[in-house]
């Protein structure tokens, strides 16, 4: 063979480096598969990275301050947050300027409302006086702060100032530290007042019930697996409808099925009392609570488990058993040493897929989670559609992002990724 | 040998049976017993009831009827992990989860045998099958071969007296199974352990076992050692499941002690042995091996009754030659002989006589 004795590059048989026509024969193949995932691509794209970087975006971004009022921060710059003074004439001129323009392009209330977040109060501080500044002339009215001052007394107080100057940046850390029960203060992040701490209860309480959930997951559906793997084709595929079943219904329907159940005067607590296990005066209270939650998640994310588990288990074939026993292994240490490590997989799919899913579980905890029993998304949603603070909302949906993150990266740690299959 | 008394058996099937659904008989009331130290072969087409009979012995089946003994005691209600019976899954069974020592190591742990002791035994048991290198290595990074030796080594690490294999040997190719069926015997032999294995290759019986039973419809058909199961057949099934194996249809003419005369359905008369057939009158297929089949001219029995055949094919096979002959109406009828320095070597078309010795040629059940 002449390719033996010549040194360099390995030549195909027309002479141009095999390495190369490789590259150019594997080209038309790259290309034809990103042609066939093209439109999942850009789907995904548009669908996907963009609202979650739009929402990373969100979570820090604080343009509104400046752009509505830029005369207004620039005065401040001047002016000492912590003399405990009002600011001086200028900024009240500036302000007046900026508010003239606001308001006649409807932004003012907008910037109210933005800064009611910080400080309640502001909202309507910004309509009323709104009203009245729209009547000044910047020129003839001149000088300002008394006027403001007249219209409000709070355009007299430095802490009003205070909170425009604070929240004037254009990325702000604020709703991150808002997202953890703290807040943005020209003296620092400082912890909220107590009264207002509840993000970080959430956040555990989240995290908790989610390991709840996803543990009595695993304890019901890993017996179910394990019959379903074992049993005939045809049977195993008839009750795999019955595991399927619930897909049918809408959730709203099962959720609101537990609320007759659990309810002090449902199904469940009207058989115990006529069985007379339970008092009538001492009903069970199994809803609007952390119970009822666990209870209905549990039930509604079991699919979720069992599927992967069932996929996996039944790729174990029985003679692994059958050899372990075989070696003098009693039904225990069989199943505990062989045919457990072997289902690992199955568990660890199924949990990954249990416990995100139900860290980020909104309805049901609206439903039948009462005050106890809801979960951060439920204050996600609240943020988005009650109080429109979006920014807040963007921080709370990112630390849940990278909290899911985390947790994925200690499994990959612990268990090892690969240890996970779907099928 | 085969009428051992059940009290000498090590292992005894008394009378059993077996059904899956209630209705059909898989296992036809199965009566075996081997003696300590032999190597049996379950032998059989494909659904015969082999790997039911050995799952019975190994408990992971019960016998809807009958008794299984094991040295001299039933176990019908014994559970599989306290029979201490080794086996080789076909597909080897191997803990994929574990490393080779591990797996090895496994049988000794729940026998809670000390950590030293272990490694002793299982380092023995690997170089018994020349693996001592792999035992730091997982099930997936071995050959195919190398996994059927840690079955082998696995089933014996704890020195079962009995051990059960299912065609272990059937996803190997041809060269490295010859090398297997070596090893397996081998060490079998050595070691002393009485052996049951199923397979249902008849080269692989005949060359490994010290008795084979052959299986067919949930019954043992013949229960005998290799040789005398290919030369002495007793019924038309065994003759045509072991080795190559001609038929004639016909119809016993006359008997005379230890020859009969067949009239062929053609009219032609044949001498034959008779082993299935006591009466003049009675149908049967008479049964020749294609070696045993003589057409050289001058080592023809001139006393016995000839045949007129036709060749319809020859067919070089380098150290034999093979010839398809049309014999009484059946077109497969196979001739070999020797490549010889005076083999004789016909053409198609050619008609000669063929003859052999009556007791080559076996009146079997029609
Ligand atoms: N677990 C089972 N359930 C029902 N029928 C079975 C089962 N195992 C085997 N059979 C039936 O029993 C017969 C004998 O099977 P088997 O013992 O596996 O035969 P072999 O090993 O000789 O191929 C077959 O007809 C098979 O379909
Ligand atoms: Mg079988």
């Amino acid at each position: 063979m002449s390719d033996e004795t010549q040194s360099g590059p390995v030549l195909a048989a027309d002479g141009t480096p095999l390495k190369q026509s490789l590259a150019r024969s594997l080209r038309n193949q790259k290309m034809r598969a990103l042609a066939l995932i093209g439109p999942l691509l850009i789907f995904v794209l548009i669908s996907f990275v963009i609202p979650i970087g739009s929402m990373l975006f969100r979570s820090v971004e604080n343009g509104m301050v400046e752009q509505t009022i830029p005369l207004t921060v620039e005065a401040l710059k001047d002016w000492d947050i912590d003399s405990g003074e009002s600011p001086n004439e200028a900024v009240y001129q500036a302000f007046v300027e900026d508010m003239i323009v606001a308001i006649e392009a409807k932004k003012h209330t907008r910037l109210g409302t933005r800064l009611n977040y910080e400080q309640t109060g502001m909202s309507s501080l910004f309509r009323k006086s709104g009203r009245k500044i729209k009547r000044l002339d910047p020129q003839a009215d001149a000088p300002f702060k008394d006027k403001l001052i007249d219209i409000d007394k709070k355009w007299g107080d430095a802490q009003t100032w205070a909170v425009i100057k604070t929240h004037s940046v254009k990325i702000t850390n604020g709703y991150f530290l808002n997202a953890i029960d703290m807040q943005r203060t020209p003296e620092g992040a400082q912890a909220q007042p107590e009264d207002k701490r509840i993000l970080i209860t959430l956040f555990k309480r989240t995290l908790f019930m989610s390991l709840v959930i996803t543990f009595s997951c695993i304890m019901l559906a890993y017996p179910v697996a394990w019959i379903l793997a074992n049993l005939p084709m045809r049977t195993a595929n008839m009750l795999m409808i019955l595991v399927l079943l619930p897909f049918w219904t809408s959730l709203l329907v099962r959720t609101s099925a537990w609320k007759v159940m659990l309810q002090q005067q449902g199904v469940i607590n009207e058989v115990l009392v006529w069985l007379g296990i339970v008092a009538d005066d001492a009903r069970l209270v199994m809803i609007n609570n952390q119970l009822g939650t666990i209870i209905a998640m549990t039930h509604i994310l079991l699919p979720f488990m069992i599927l992967p588990m069932y996929s996996v288990m039944q790729t174990i074939q029985p003679t692994y058993l059958r050899a372990a026993k075989s070696m003098g292994a009693t039904n225990w240490t069989a199943f505990w040493r062989v045919y457990f490590p072997l289902s690992v997989p199955g568990i660890g799919a199924g949990s990954i897929l249990v416990f995100i899913l139900s860290i980020g579980y909104y309805i049901t905890p609206e439903i039948v989670g009462g005050t106890k029993g809801v979960f951060i998304s439920n204050r996600i949603a609240y943020h988005i559609s009650s109080s429109l603070n979006w920014g807040l909302a963007a921080a709370l949906g990112t630390i849940l992002l990278a909290v899911v993150l985390i947790l994925y990266w200690a499994y990959d740690k612990i268990v090892g990724i690969d240890n996970v299959k779907l099928g | 040998m085969a009428d051992l008394a059940s009290e000498d058996a090590f292992v005894a099937f008394e009378r059993v049976q077996k059904s899956y659904d209630g209705e059909n008989l898989v296992v036809k009331d199965l009566n075996l017993s081997l003696p300590k130290g032999e190597f049996l072969t379950m032998l059989g087409p494909s659904g015969s009831g082999k790997t039911t009979c050995l799952m019975m012995l190994a408990g992971f089946e019960t016998a809807t009827h009958g008794e299984i003994l094991l040295g001299g005691q039933s176990i019908n209600n014994i559970p599989p992990h306290k029979r201490g019976i080794g086996m080789v899954f076909q597909n080897y069974a191997l803990f994929p989860h574990m490393t080779v020592a591990e797996n090895l190591s496994f049988p000794l742990e729940v026998r809670k045998i000390g950590k030293s002791d272990r490694e002793a035994k299982v380092k023995r048991a690997l170089d018994m099958v020349q693996m001592g290198e792999f035992g730091g290595r997982r099930p997936a990074q071995l050959s195919g071969g190398q996994q059927q030796r840690i079955a082998l080594s696995r089933a014996l690490v704890f020195e079962p007296e009995l051990v059960l294999m299912d065609e272990p040997l059937g996803a190997l190719d041809k060269q490295l199974r010859e090398h297997m069926q070596f090893e397996i015997t081998r060490l079998a032999h050595e070691l002393g352990i009485t052996t049951v294995y199923v397979t249902h290759d008849q080269t692989e019986a005949l060359t490994m076992s010290d008795r084979v039973a052959v299986f067919d419809d949930g019954r043992i058909q013949q229960l005998a050692p290799p040789d005398q199961l290919y030369e002495e057949p007793e019924n038309s099934f065994v003759a045509q499941f072991i080795g190559e194996n001609n038929t004639l249809e016909g119809t016993v003419t006359s008997m005379a002690g230890n020859t009969c005369v067949v009239t062929l359905d053609d009219g032609e008369e044949i001498d034959a042995m008779p082993v299935n057939v006591s009466q003049v009158g009675e149908r049967t297929k008479v049964s020749i091996r294609p070696e045993r089949v003589e057409f050289n001219k001058d080592r023809l029995n001139a006393d016995a009754h000839l045949v007129k055949a036709t060749v319809k094919e020859f067919i070089y096979m380098g150290d034999v030659f093979r010839f398809r002959l049309s014999v009484a109406g059946n077109d497969d009828f196979i001739v070999k002989t020797r490549n010889a320095p005076d083999a004789v070597k016909l053409k198609p078309g050619e008609t000669i006589d063929i003859g052999w010795l009556p007791q080559d040629c076996r009146a079997l059940d029609a």
